[in-house]
């Protein structure tokens, strides 16, 4: 008995699967413009200088409120990260060319979301000498603190990559990040200032723990949601 | 995307009427005619508008996320006409709220702002309404207007319970400070009439401005010339 | 078919069948609605009123197997300015799961192997139109959709142009072509199709369009 036999032999997979393409081009993106995130960091270190210049030199103002000013000196800085992230497939259309491939809308955003977070965590856990110089805010429990400024990161990278697609092609772009971001990260924002106080200046009653699981709770809300979101939010 | 069917019945005039009716209503039996409360005197008054606001508003936001959900699913720019009225309404009403808790706030404790949990979360929705509204102005084409909005009020929406558990365990770290609450049972009925009448007048603006909005709509995606199919002239190769 | 963009509608009234295989050239004046016709084919917008499919999908709701047959040269070049010629060319590999060893040919075939290591920044027009065709080619589609595809290249360029345009043919795609250049355009396509502000006026075979609507010759 004869039977036509076709042997299909699968060439070896070495090729990626969508996350992972978009993660590489993020990553690579991020690298070719690591200048501009050293801009970014003076800004953020002077935004800081200036905080101390409006409390004056108390020392001890200073040091209660320091965990305040290196968020807020983030969330300001995170306004240009973000908006500079979409600059790129906004100029030649690329994020267009990508999706007519076609690729997956919402590996894009997570591959975004996640480069966006690592440079917010970079830029923050960068930021810490500065408010330790600064403020005369140092502590011991450094890992601690890097764990709360990656948590807090995502809280304001998840919304802010959605945001900053949305806005990236308006005229008033630079106004309307931040106005519709900050509203929305207020939780993430006050559970952030919260927990890096508690680790800075100490945790007499335990509640870092609570802080935390807000932060967390509301990380997984809004990757969920907004990666959720991000497909109808990119269409035409 | 096809352009809203926009109805044109005068029952929103009507209810606008009983409502204005209900509150007035409430409003002078709540101002002259039922005592003052025994504690915290007058200023308690203003709970009668206040307790009856924070329902409407409440039911306005919920309004409005319903609504952003429904255009997302259907795809019918009559959702986008109706969340627009609740993004303003909703806008409108919040700031009431905050202007009404500061009213409150300055006579009892002293200061205009005390970080109640409720009045902050108010805040932060008014100024992420105020930012949808912002972004509706600067998109021009009206499909990605509306899903654009429709997104971001479904983001804000769900934060609001999220900012007010935040705000309350941050607020529990500090004097425990609250918001004029309902007390004896003397007060219910300017309190219901009121409800009852800022309701009504609510519906009825959502309804009109959602009317408005569904006009500008119509004339913005107005019918094409007419269509001509053009017969081919020569044969394709 | 219709598409509008606010309160002007860019194609109104417009049903076209084409064959497969062919060459097609899509002429009209700025403004006639060649690029839209095409943006709409490419699923990169969606028409206001009735539909088109390729292949027998539908490009409303068969979106993605209409992306996966269909590329499109558009205005914009789709680039990554911090990038490399490769690495732009290697990002579009990897999201259409091919190995990154496609590159190197698709910039041989279009001329820029020299060049492939330099950031896109660098680039003159031509040579970014050049890497989009590179781009263009790596998709391996279906139906290619160009939208001016001699804009800003010198003559060698337009040469290079007329061989990828050969080189799909041969593999059994569709060309759609939107240009100006109407007499090099007539010799390499099969037919022709003309629209104006947003209407099909004119639709035969290619050596005719020419002696159709002397006019608008180049």
């Amino acid at each position: 008995m004869s039977a036509d036999v076709k042997v299909l032999v699968a060439p070896r997979d070495t090729t990626p699967n969508a996350l992972t393409a978009a993660l590489r081009k993020e990553l690579l993106l991020q690298w070719r413009t690591r200048g501009q995130l050293m801009a970014v960091f003076v800004f953020g270190a002077a935004a800081l200088l200036l905080f101390s210049f409006a409390i004056g030199p108390s020392a001890v103002a200073l040091r209660t409120f320091s965990a305040g000013f290196l968020w807020l000196g983030l969330l300001l800085s995170s306004t240009l990260t973000l908006a500079e992230s979409f600059h790129i497939e906004t100029e030649h259309n690329a994020l267009e060319g990508l999706l007519l491939l076609p690729a997956d809308a919402r590996a894009l955003y997570y591959a975004k979301a996640i480069a966006n977070w690592l440079q917010l965590t970079l830029l923050g856990a960068a930021l810490v000498p500065i408010m330790v110089v600064l403020y005369d805010a140092g502590t011991s429990r450094l890992p601690l603190l890097l764990a709360v400024i990656a948590l807090g990161a995502a809280g304001l990278s998840a919304p802010g990559t959605l945001y900053a697609a949305m806005t990236a092609r308006l005229q008033a772009k630079q106004t309307l990040l931040p106005l519709l971001l900050f509203p929305l990260i207020v939780p993430a924002l006050l559970a952030a200032v919260k927990a890096t106080s508690l680790v800075i200046l100490g945790d007499p009653m335990g509640e870092l723990r609570s802080w935390l699981g807000l932060l967390a709770a509301f990380d997984l809300i809004y990757w969920s949601l907004c990666g959720l979101l991000y497909g109808r939010v990119i269409d035409s | 995307m096809e352009a809203p069917f926009v109805s044109t019945h005068r029952f929103p005039w009507v209810l606008l009427v009983a409502g204005v009716i209900c509150l007035a209503a409430g409003s002078w039996l709540g101002l002259f005619v039922v005592p003052a409360e025994h504690y915290m005197g007058d200023v308690q008054r203003i709970m009668y508008v206040h307790v009856p606001t924070a329902w409407t508003w409440m039911v306005v936001v919920l309004f409005s996320l319903g609504s952003a959900i429904s255009f997302l699913f259907m795809n019918d720019l009559k959702w986008d006409t109706r969340m627009e009225a609740g993004l303003e309404i909703g806008s409108l009403l919040a700031f009431l709220l905050c202007c009404q808790g500061a009213i409150w706030a300055k006579p009892t404790w002293g200061v205009w702002w005390d970080w109640d949990p409720r009045l902050t979360s108010t805040a932060v929705l008014l100024f992420a309404f105020l930012g949808i509204l912002a972004l509706r102005k600067f998109v021009d084409d009206p499909t990605r207007r509306a899903i654009w909005s429709a997104v971001a009020t479904i983001i804000a929406s769900i934060d609001l319970p999220i900012v007010y558990f935040s705000v309350k365990w941050w607020n529990s770290l500090h004097q425990q400070q609250s918001s004029p609450e309902t007390v004896a049972s003397t007060f219910h009925l300017p309190l219901r009439l009121n409800a009852i009448g800022i309701l009504l007048v609510v519906i009825a603006l959502l309804a009109l401005r959602s009317r408005v909005a569904g006009y500008r709509l119509r004339e913005q995606l107005a019918e094409p010339p007419s269509f001509i199919t053009s017969e081919p002239t020569g044969e394709l190769a | 078919m219709a598409r509008r963009y606010g309160p002007r509608w860019a194609l109104s009234g417009l049903t076209l069948d084409l064959p497969a295989a062919t060459a097609v050239m899509l002429a009209g004046k700025n403004g006639a609605g060649k690029s839209t016709l095409l943006r709409i084919l490419a699923t990169a917008i969606k028409p206001d009123r009735g539909t088109a499919s390729i292949d027998g999908f539908d490009v409303v709701r068969d979106r993605e197997d209409v992306r996966k047959i269909t590329a499109l040269l558009a205005h914009q070049t789709y680039l990554y300015e911090s990038l490399t010629a490769r690495e732009n060319l290697a990002v579009v590999a990897d999201h259409l799961r091919r190995p990154r060893t496609r590159v190197g040919p698709a910039l041989e075939q279009v001329g820029l192997a020299s060049r492939a290591d330099d950031p896109v920044a660098e680039f003159s027009a031509g040579m970014r139109k050049r890497l989009s065709f590179a781009r263009l080619l790596l998709q391996e589609p279906r139906l290619a959709l160009l939208d001016e595809p001699y804009g800003a290249l010198d003559p060698p360029g337009f040469d290079l142009v007329d061989e990828v345009i050969a080189s799909l043919r041969r593999g059994g795609a569709t060309v759609v072509m939107a240009t100006h250049h109407w007499e090099r355009a007539a010799h390499i396509c099969d037919s022709a199709v003309v629209l104006d502000e947003g209407r099909l006026i004119w639709q035969g075979a290619a050596a005719d369009s020419l002696a159709h609507e002397p006019r608008w010759a180049s």
